[in-house]
């Protein structure tokens, strides 16, 4: 379980500080693929960055499991990070390397023997459907594909949260939707959570089983899919649903 | 033309073999030294994965430095040096040490522009993985730079070229100190006109090299 509680990150810009995200208090339950929607600049990607520190908030907790994590330092970051998997909107696969040593880069970095590596990347790349492409390199692949590498790459090390930074806004929604399934089943085979930021309503409705709606660094609304979107209570929730896109 | 080539062939030859090893081991020496002054250049920058003001601002002023001096300046001054270091301030070994120093910022700044092609999302997953500061250096951010890198190489090998025939001038040997005894002091045009072409020939090859091997080793150039 991950407990957000009363979570700031403020920025120093020249009109003084700047909050980023505003005294966010969220739960996510174990096995939820929960969705985090709103404008851009809405806060919602800090406060994505945040849950594995690449953004030191500035305020408020972050408890995985009972554990407040916004204070760990050095070893004990690593340590997390290694946990928890994270898919960014532009896949961000490295470019030298094939797809069989993008997916095993992660278990490199916890220093996993190459034997049990390339037996796990194995075991990823057929869970996204990408065998046949081990020995090829970033650009001979379409971005859905590329975005199904860094899938299993965020998979490698049987990380129990999954943190998707707008992974199918780069993808058309053909595309859109082949990911949005493999993630969901993903949540059902391996049981891992999901935490999703999106800008699309589409995305929530079709995987998420809760949502956040943030607007102005603040959460105005949350719950169950299913309630939100037959009871908005907020404007900004009803406009997203109208538009079904906010961008 | 035959009578030309049995009378200065050898020299030519001799001399050429100078300059290339000479400056193939400057250009391996100033690697040594400048690609771990480039990554310092490149991590311990304001947003960098190592931020460290004051090292950045003394690294880049020591680079900034080393820069700013003339070659055929900076070889006179560090006889001494070369002396000391070297056992002898004559010479084409003699000349690898103020290439060397020459080069090395050169080098550091050509690593630093290389590195910095990398895509920060790249470096980000690797944060998020859970790397430290060495493994995002050895495994992502000098992997994915290496074909610039080469051909910064290329780029570096061509400038020592020339500063070796700097060098050659007050007794490195190679193609310059022939350029200058034959050619300038007895006013021999034809070994002038040959020590240019083995030069033109020696830069040409050295950048179809780099540029091809750059371009077999990079895997984002579709084949």
């Amino acid at each position: 379980m991950i407990e957000i509680k009363n979570l700031s990150k403020f920025f120093s810009t020249e009109n003084g500080d700047f909050a980023a995200i505003n005294g966010i208090n969220l739960t996510i339950e174990d096995g939820d693929i929960f969705g985090i929607i709103g404008m851009s600049g809405a806060g919602k990607s800090t406060l994505i960055r945040c849950i594995n520190l690449l953004e030191k908030p500035s305020e408020g907790q972050i408890l995985i499991d009972g554990q407040d994590i916004t204070a760990l330092e050095g070893r004990e970051l690593l340590t997390l990070r290694r946990k928890i998997g994270m898919v960014f909107q532009r896949f961000n696969l490295l470019m030298q390397r094939t797809i069989r040593d993008n997916v095993a880069f992660p278990l490199e970095i916890a220093g996993v023997e190459k034997k049990s590596r390339l037996e796990r990347v194995d075991e990823l790349l057929e869970i996204v459907g990408l065998t046949s492409k081990a020995g090829s390199y970033p650009v001979q692949l379409s971005g859905g594909q590329q975005q199904r590498v860094s899938i299993a790459r965020a998979l490698a090390n049987h990380p129990s949260l999954l943190l998707c930074d707008e992974p199918t806004s780069a993808l058309d929604s053909l595309t859109t939707n082949s990911i949005l399934k493999l993630l969901k089943d993903i949540n059902h085979k391996l049981g891992v959570t999901i935490i999703i930021i999106t800008h699309e309503i589409a995305v929530v409705e079709k995987i998420c089983n809760k949502v956040a709606i943030i607007d102005e660094s603040r959460i105005i609304e949350q719950g169950l899919v299913k309630d939100v979107i037959s009871n908005p209570q907020q404007d900004v929730t009803r406009k997203l649903l109208e538009r079904g896109e906010l961008a | 033309m035959s009578e030309f080539f049995a009378q200065y062939g050898d020299l030519l030859i001799k001399n050429t073999w100078v300059t290339i090893y000479v400056t193939t081991l400057s250009t391996f020496f100033s690697y040594v030294f400048g690609v771990p002054l480039g990554v310092l250049l490149v991590i311990t920058q304001p947003h960098g994965i190592w931020a460290h003001k004051t090292l950045n601002s003394v690294l880049g002023w020591i680079v900034n430095i080393g820069r700013s001096i003339p070659f055929i300046i900076l070889m006179v001054a560090l006889m001494p040096l070369t002396r000391l270091v070297m056992g002898i301030a004559i010479g084409p070994n003699a000349a690898i040490l103020p290439l060397v120093i020459a080069a090395t910022p050169f080098v550091a700044r050509l690593v630093e522009s290389s590195l910095q092609e990398v895509d920060a999302g790249v470096i980000e997953v690797a944060q998020s993985t859970g790397s430290t500061i060495g493994q995002i250096v050895w495994k992502v951010i000098l992997p994915e730079s290496l074909p610039s890198m080469v051909l910064g190489a290329s780029i570096t090998f061509i400038t020592l070229l020339g500063y070796m025939a700097m060098a050659g001038a007050i007794g490195a040997g190679g193609l310059g100190d022939v350029a200058i005894r034959y050619g300038y002091y007895k006013y021999q045009t034809d070994i002038m006109i040959a020590t240019i072409i083995i030069l033109i020939i020696l830069v040409a090859v050295i950048q179809l090299l780099g540029n091809g091997i750059s371009r077999k080793i990079d895997r984002r150039i579709k084949k």
